[in-house]
Formats: structure tokens, sequence, C-alpha cells
């Protein structure tokens, strides 16, 4: 049985529907992000779900009880849930050590205990030399640690966290990111985490719901959501992409100036019909080269290179193929250098280019 | 006293604990279980808004209402106008008011730009004096600084006066308080405050690299003050003025003890004319609207002046300040500051020390001279004076408590967005602040003082009044207070199983502790000088040491009078100090 489910959640404000019918389900133990860009209804379905915000229509289950509908909601304090907010809302008048505590002595529980387990987790995220300390005396990496060992201590049904590292300067942000997975992986808790960072969310989750105008366009693992993602949005959201509009007919997909067969991508796509489709051609799928390559059963197309930036890790080539008005950008290794307006053959992998609804 | 504020706060979780039941309970329930759901805090909001039209609107309306009617029997009538506005006398008062009004703000901006200017921008020494001077002319009630006026500038006896004669030689008089400039610097000497703080806090918001602009196209300091600094402070400048302005036609202490004798009569003092025997009520209802209206007027400009956003550079960043170096002329604007510092407190207070420990205070500082007795009188033999300052106490004390209980509930609901339509309470809390405390005293006469109610002469009506009348600054502190503790950190309280009364009682009462106090100081403090409302409602039982020192004022007893003053002062001294050491150096002062 799922842990947490959320059935055609819904949430509008006056005319304005910030979350549409949301569908979602969650395993024991599952570390689930919502992705998206600010806007998009992650928040608000985040809230919804620590028992907050009250849904329009829909429901949310927690281990298939209703604890949220139209007009009857538990209230937070029952739902045994914890939340990471984005101001870490660690509180002032308090110390470290009583922060982390507050949750079990609300739980009632011995103070030999509660004091045992403060001390524990203060351990696992190393702030235990700090504990005496109040929060206006920690840095932003700190404080989001305190959050952390809080939320994580009273052994949470479901952990929430609102862009917990949005806050954070990039260098710590990269540590936090780890930080997170690996209390995931020791404690495993069910986990529901909101991000519109791609990359936090790549690193902490097992499966990724990107969201888009308060609809979810896609759940999938991190790596199935860059190699196939389903819709234009996505497909542009995760990663940088190029998107090719065609037309199938015949088992060929024409594009501008060239055709692809099929049968040789990876993604099935109903052949019968005469109808438009679009591509996600990732930059790192392709290829250049200096002379044409030997044959291998991968479309090459002539081209010549239009533009060029030197990133460091990579170049960042925008080629345009022969007899084409398309302009792709190409990704290729720091020591493969072409001029601008040198002729290039262009290798597709049709293996790695996704069909995008 | 200190705790209301957690009170207050611990009071609204109780109220809105609301709503969700649990989720297995009730489905079908459908729209009894929402209305059962939504009941408290619907309460909540019938009990403040019940509250506040009390407090705030009706007294209004009736005000209006009473204007239009024939006393004892009611009926409608035009002829309240006709009297408010058919004599001389009483159009004279209108223009000496406005006048006297624009005379007071012009020397309060002229006192007090260059104060704030030196402050803010330059290397003046003695900014610590500075403040000291503009904290105490703000903590001096007016009528102790127009009490110390008239010993000093009394035209026979006043010392500034004596110390001419005896000086030149002279006949006459140097400077005289009983006249209309007399008039209009006193109360400039206490109103300059108002310009200063707007203007300094709008000086500070200005960058230097603004200046750095029009140095390095070649305009000295002196050119970039006038053609940059002080033009990008104008508004400020400007709605200090119109501060002043209406501080000054609604002010009642200063006019009565100077203008009466002088034979300035004003609409102040021609208000508490109507209110002699026979009480003409809705005379003075009708003679009020100009004040009214003006005021509502002159704040809304005041609001547009200081809300037209980029005129006042309020960028964030590049905000470095540098002190403009003024040389050897840094000592002028020491002096000058130190010369309003003199004049608007050190001087008034010193006479009236010196007054209060005199058997004649005309002879001076001598030996012979020094007795206790006046104290002695006040605090042994004086039948009202003991009275009188625990009713002031225990007056403010309340009204500070439930303007900071309603604005406390009022800025939660209003912040935390608890309830549809809560601007309308804020709207109300706030609605105090456009009517001159006089217009609401014979606002709160007309509606309570006579049955029903029949408050006239209790406690509770000037509770009531005072309540109402400093509302908008409990409100103003409140919602600044409530805006500062983010709604997560309550809500982190709750997800770890803290109901919303227990999060409120753990978490966001104890931060907002100092806050509140500091607010309720605030009230306390100028509700235990307020006299222009308090005149107008007190009975003989209920008479406040503010309207008691007016009634001393009546009888001439200078000695007794500055000792009960001395009283005063020390009460509020005590208070300011708790507040700064509980609440932060600057809480008086702060600009919300």
């Amino acid at each position: 049985m799922s842990r947490l489910v959320l059935r055609g959640l819904t949430k509008a404000f006056g005319k304005l529907t910030v979350v549409d019918a949301v569908d979602l389900a969650l395993e024991e133990g599952e570390f689930v992000s919502l992705l998206g860009p600010s806007g998009c209804g992650k928040t608000t379905t985040l809230r919804m779900i620590a028992g907050f915000l009250e849904p329009t229509a829909g429901a949310i289950e927690m281990d298939g009880r209703v604890i949220s509908s139209p007009g009857s909601v538990m209230p937070p304090e029952r739902r045994r849930m914890s939340m990471i907010f984005q101001s870490y809302a660690i509180w002032p008048n308090m110390t470290v050590e009583e922060n982390v505590a507050f949750g079990l002595k609300l739980r009632k529980l011995p103070s030999e205990e509660v004091r045992r387990r403060t001390a524990e987790i203060l351990e696992v995220v190393q702030m235990s030399h700090l504990a005496g300390r109040y929060p206006a005396e920690l840095s932003g990496g700190q404080q989001q640690r305190v959050a952390l060992a809080r939320a994580i201590v009273v052994k949470p049904s479901v952990l929430l966290l609102d862009e917990p590292l949005s806050n954070l300067d990039a260098n710590l942000r990269e540590e936090m990111r780890f930080e997170i997975r690996r209390l995931h992986d020791e404690f495993r808790i069910t986990t529901v985490y909101v991000t519109h960072d791609q990359a936090e969310a790549m690193a902490t989750s097992d499966r990724i719901a990107v969201m888009n105008a308060g609809r979810i366009e896609q759940v999938d693992v991190p790596h199935l959501l860059y190699t196939r993602p389903r819709t234009r949005f996505v497909a542009g959201f995760i990663g940088r992409t190029n998107l090719l509009e065609g037309r199938l007919a015949e088992g060929e997909i024409a594009l501008d100036g060239f055709a692809l067969k099929v049968a040789q991508l990876a993604d099935r796509v109903p052949e019968a019909g005469n109808r438009p489709i679009l591509l996600s051609v990732r930059p790192q799928s392709m290829v250049l080269h200096r002379t044409p390559p030997s044959a291998n059963g991968r479309p090459v197309l002539p081209a010549m290179v239009a533009e060029r930036v030197y990133l460091g890790e990579s170049w960042d080539y925008v080629v345009r193929p022969r007899d084409s008005g398309l302009r792709l950008r190409v990704a290729a290794p720091p020591l493969q250098v072409h001029e601008v307006g040198d002729p290039v053959w262009l290798e597709m992998d049709p293996r790695q280019i996704a069909v995008v609804d | 006293m200190t705790p209301s504020a957690s009170d207050g706060a611990a009071m609204s979780g109780d109220t809105v604990t609301v709503l969700p039941r649990p989720a297995a309970a009730s489905r079908a329930g459908g729209l009894l279980d929402r209305l059962r759901n939504i009941e408290p805090v619907s309460l909540l909001w019938a009990a403040l808004a019940a509250a506040l039209l009390f407090l705030v609107a009706a007294p209004l309306v009736k005000l209006f209402v009473a204007s239009f009617e024939t006393q004892g029997t009611g009926a409608f009538t035009l002829s309240n106008y006709a009297t408010a506005y058919g004599r001389q006398r009483y159009l004279d008062a209108l223009v000496n008011s406005l006048t006297l009004g624009l005379l007071s703000a012009a020397i309060s901006v002229v006192l007090a730009v260059p104060m704030a200017w030196a402050v803010s921008r330059t290397d003046m020494p003695g900014k610590g004096l500075t403040w000291a001077a503009v904290l105490g002319a703000f903590v001096v009630p007016p009528y102790l600084a127009a009490i110390g006026w008239i010993l000093l500038a009394g035209p026979n006896s006043g010392f500034v006066n004596q110390a001419w004669r005896w000086l030149t030689g002279a006949e006459g008089a140097l400077v005289n308080v009983y006249s209309f400039t007399g008039l209009a610097l006193v109360i400039a000497l206490n109103s300059f405050p108002l310009v200063f703080i707007l203007v300094k806090a709008a000086l500070d918001l200005i960058s230097s690299e603004m200046e750095d602009a029009a140095n390095i196209i070649g305009a000295g300091p002196w050119t970039t003050m006038w053609k940059v600094t002080l033009p990008l402070a104008w508004p400020a400048v400007l709605a200090g003025f119109i501060l002043v302005f209406l501080e000054t036609i609604a002010l009642f202490g200063t006019p009565a003890i100077i203008g009466i004798p002088a034979r300035i009569n004003v609409v102040t003092t021609q208000l508490w004319q109507f209110f002699e025997y026979p009480v003409r009520v809705e005379v003075a209802a009708a003679y009020a609207m100009p004040l009214l209206l003006v005021t509502v007027g002159l704040i809304a400009v005041q609001k547009l002046l200081l809300g037209r956003k980029g005129f006042v550079s309020q960028t964030g960043k590049g905000g470095e300040r540098r002190m403009v170096r003024l040389g050897p002329f840094r000592w002028v604007l020491f002096g000058w500051c130190a010369g309003v510092g003199a004049l608007a407190v050190v001087m008034p207070v010193l006479v009236l020390i010196q007054a209060s420990f005199a058997k004649a205070w005309g002879r001076g500082l001598a030996l012979d001279n020094l007795t206790l007795r006046n104290y002695a009188l006040l605090l042994f033999e004086h039948e009202m004076a003991l009275t009188s300052v625990w009713n002031t106490i225990w007056f403010s004390a309340a009204a500070a408590t439930i303007a900071g209980a309603i604005a406390l509930l009022v800025a939660y609901l209003v912040n935390r967005r608890l309830v549809p339509f809560g601007e309308v309470l804020g709207f109300l809390c706030m609605a105090p602040f456009v009517i001159p405390g006089i217009v609401m005293a014979i606002g709160f006469y007309a509606a309570y003082a006579s049955p029903p109610l029949a408050l006239y002469g209790t406690a509770t009506l000037l509770i009531l009044a005072f309540t109402a009348r400093f509302l908008p600054i409990a409100y103003a502190n409140s919602q600044a207070a409530v805006r500062a503790v983010h709604p997560e950190m309550e809500e982190a309280a709750r997800i770890l199983g803290a109901g919303r009364l227990q999060s409120i009682a753990r978490v966001t009462a104890p931060l907002l502790k100092k806050s509140l106090l500091g607010g309720w100081l605030i009230v306390f403090i100028l509700a235990s000088r307020e006299l222009s409302a308090a005149v107008f409602l007190v009975g003989p039982r209920t008479r406040t040491m503010s309207v008691l020192l007016y009634d001393l004022s009546e009888a001439g007893n200078f000695e007794v009078l500055a000792a009960f003053g001395g009283i005063l002062l020390a009460i509020t001294l005590v208070l300011v100090a708790v507040g700064m050491k509980l609440a932060g150096r600057d809480f008086m002062l702060r600009r919300e």
C-alpha cells in the first residue's frame, strides 16, 4: 500500500486554479521531488499535504485514510509529519538543543529519551558542539542542519521540504544536497521535496514529478526524465534540448531538410497516419566530425558551424545543417575545436531522440 | 502589566483554534460542517468589528448626526451651523487656528531641518546631545512647556525679561509669551521632533553616491545640499510641515494656557467655551467639522507625498553613506542644535524645577526661597492630586492594554489572512489617526455621555476615549511586530505536533513580547499626558493629572503647578527609561 496518495488534488484561489487535478502516489520510504518553475503550484501542493491549506477538490490519503478533502482537513499537528521551511523557521528564542527537542517534548516522551535522541540526531548532522547556541549565532548552513535535525528527530511518517536550499550559496547548496540524500538513505523517511532546481532534484530523488501550471507533466526516475521527456515542457525544463518539429508519414519523420526512420527511434511511435510530431534532441546526443564518418546506420548531415561558446567543461556549438533552416545546439568535448564557418558532419543517435507530446 | 502582549496573543489563539476536524468524522456533513468549522474565527471577527464600531465609528457618526439635531428634542435643524459660524468671534477663531498652524509648522521646519541634516549627513559633533534634545522635546507634554515659557517669557516677571532689564536697564520687555508669535514659537519648540524624525528618515535613505554624482560634475558641498540632498527630502519636509500644522490646530493645552490670557481665541479653546455651562454639544459638533475635514484632507495629501516612490530614493543597494565634512562650520550647526535643545527642553524644564522648589518662583534661586512645601501640599493635603495620579496611571494602563489587545488581534487576523475582510478591521483601527483628539472627545461625549449609557464622569468613558485615540499607534506597532514573525515559525511548531494555541503560546508570543511591550509603553506615555480629549470627558472624580494641571494653571499658583508638573515628568521619564531598556533606545522615535 502506498504511504501517501494525492487523488485529483486541486486548489483554486478565487478564479485562479493553482493546483489542477494532481495525482501522485508515494511508496513507503520513497523520496519524490516536486520540480517546476516558480508559480507552478508545487509549494501549494506541499502545503496541502502538510494540512496548512484546504483542497478545493480531490483528496489526500495517508496509509489508506483520507486526511484532506474539501471541507475536512486534519490539522497539521495531528498528521505526524514534519517539514523544513524555506526560511528554516528556526525559533530564535530557543537554543539549538531546545529547537530540536521541541517535537519530542510535545510527544510527551520521558526526558531521558528526549535528551538521548536529541544528542543522537545532533551527532548525525554534526551539530553537537553547537547544541547550546542560539540560532542568531549560526551560519545559514548550520541553521539548515538544525532544521533537518528538528524535522527528522521525531521520526515523521512523511518529511516535507519546501525549497530548503534556496537561501544557501552555491557550494553549500551542493554539500547540503548530498547531506539530505545521506540522511534519507540512513532513515528511509517517506519524503516530498519541493524545488525549482533540477540538479537538486536529480541528486536527491528516487522519482521526480515535474510540475507546470498546476499540473504534473511527468513523473519518472531522474535519468528517464532526462532521456525520455514526455512533454515539450519537460524536455525544455530538464536540461537543454533542441526541439524539432516534423511530420510523420509512411514510417518516416520529415524534418526541415532531412528525414528520420521511425523504426530507428527507441520510442514506440504508432506509424499510421500523417500527422505533425515533435522531437527532442539533446545537445549531448549528437557528435561533430571534421570528415564524413564511416557509415554505421546513423543519420549523418553535412552542416556548418554558425556560433560557438567555450564553457570550460565543453564547447557549445550552434550548427546549421545544409539545405535546412534549423539551428542545432551541439555539445562537444573541449579538445574538439571547430572554427565558425567550418564545414562539419553532424551525426545523430536516433536511440537518444525522444518523441514529445 | 507587562504580559498584556502575550495574553493578547494567547487569547487570539484560543478563539482562532479553528477548524479542521479529522477527515474520518465527516464528509457528509457538508455545509453544516463547514459552518461549524469557520465559526470561532467569525465570532472573533464579529466581536472585534463590534468593538471597533463602538470605539471608532459610532462616536464619529454621532458627532455628525448631533450637529444637525436640536438640543433636547433631537429634531433636524441647521441652526447649530448658523450659531457656530454666525459670529465674528467664532470665525476669527477659525482663522487664528489656521494662521497659528501655518506659523508653528513653518517655525518647526526651520528649527528641525538643519538638525536632521546635521545628524544624518554631516560630521557635526554632539549628535547624541541632539538626539537627547529631540527626545526631550517629544517627552515634555506641550502644556508643561507652555507653563515653563510663561515663567521664562512672561512680560513682567519672566526670567528672560528680568535678565534683559538687568543687563540693559531698559523698561520694557524683550519677549512676550502672551502674543501670537510667542504662542506659535512655544508650540513649534515642542512639535519640531515630528519634522525631525520624518526628514532624518528620508535623508538616511539617500545614498552618498547621489551627492558624489553632483560633486564629480563640479558642485561643492553647499550646492549639493541645496540642489540634490534637500530636494530629495522635500516630500518628507512637507509631510512634517503638515503633521505639525495638524497637531497645532488640534492642540488644546498650549492655546488655553497662553492664548486665553492673551485673548487669542482658536478653534479648540472656542470648542471648550461651547462646553461651558450650559453645554452646547450640538453647536460644538457643528463647529468641529472644519477641523475634522482639514485633518482628513491633509493626511491624505501627506500619504500621497510619502507614498510617491522613486522620488525619495529608496534604493537598497549602493546605500553607502559618508558624512559631509563641514570644517569649522560644524560648530555653527552644533550651536544651532544646542540652542534649539536649550529653548525646547533645558530652559523650560529648569525653570519648572526651580519653581517647584520655590516659595515664590519670581525670586529665583536663593537659599531662603527653597521649600518642599509645594510637593508636600500635593502629596499630603491636596484632595485631588493623588487621586489624579492614580487615575492617570490606571486609565492609561487600561487604555494601553485594551488598545494593545484589539490591535494585536486585528493585526494577527489581517496578517495571517484568517478571516475574509480583515482589512475592514485594520481600516477601523487606523481611522482615529485622522480624527483630532478634541473632535473625538466631542463625539464620545455626544454618543455616550448621556443616557442610555450615561457614561459621563465615569472612568469607563475616559478609558474608552484613550483607547480609541491611541488605537492607530497600537495597531501600527502590532502590525510591524506580527509581520516580523514569519508565519513559518508557527507552522514549524504545528507540523511538529503543537496546536494553534500551543504554537502561539510557545513560539509567537515570546517573539512578539518585546515589541508589544514597547507599543504598550508608548500608548501608556501618550495617554498619561493626554489633555485635549480628557478635558472634555472628565467628571469631578475622574480628573487626570493633565486636567488637574490645567485646572491649577487657571488658578495661577505656579509653584504648586510646577511641582505637579515635576511629578508628571518624573513618572514619564521612568517609563521612557524602562522602555529604552526593554524595547530599544529608539522605541519612541521609530518611524512607522
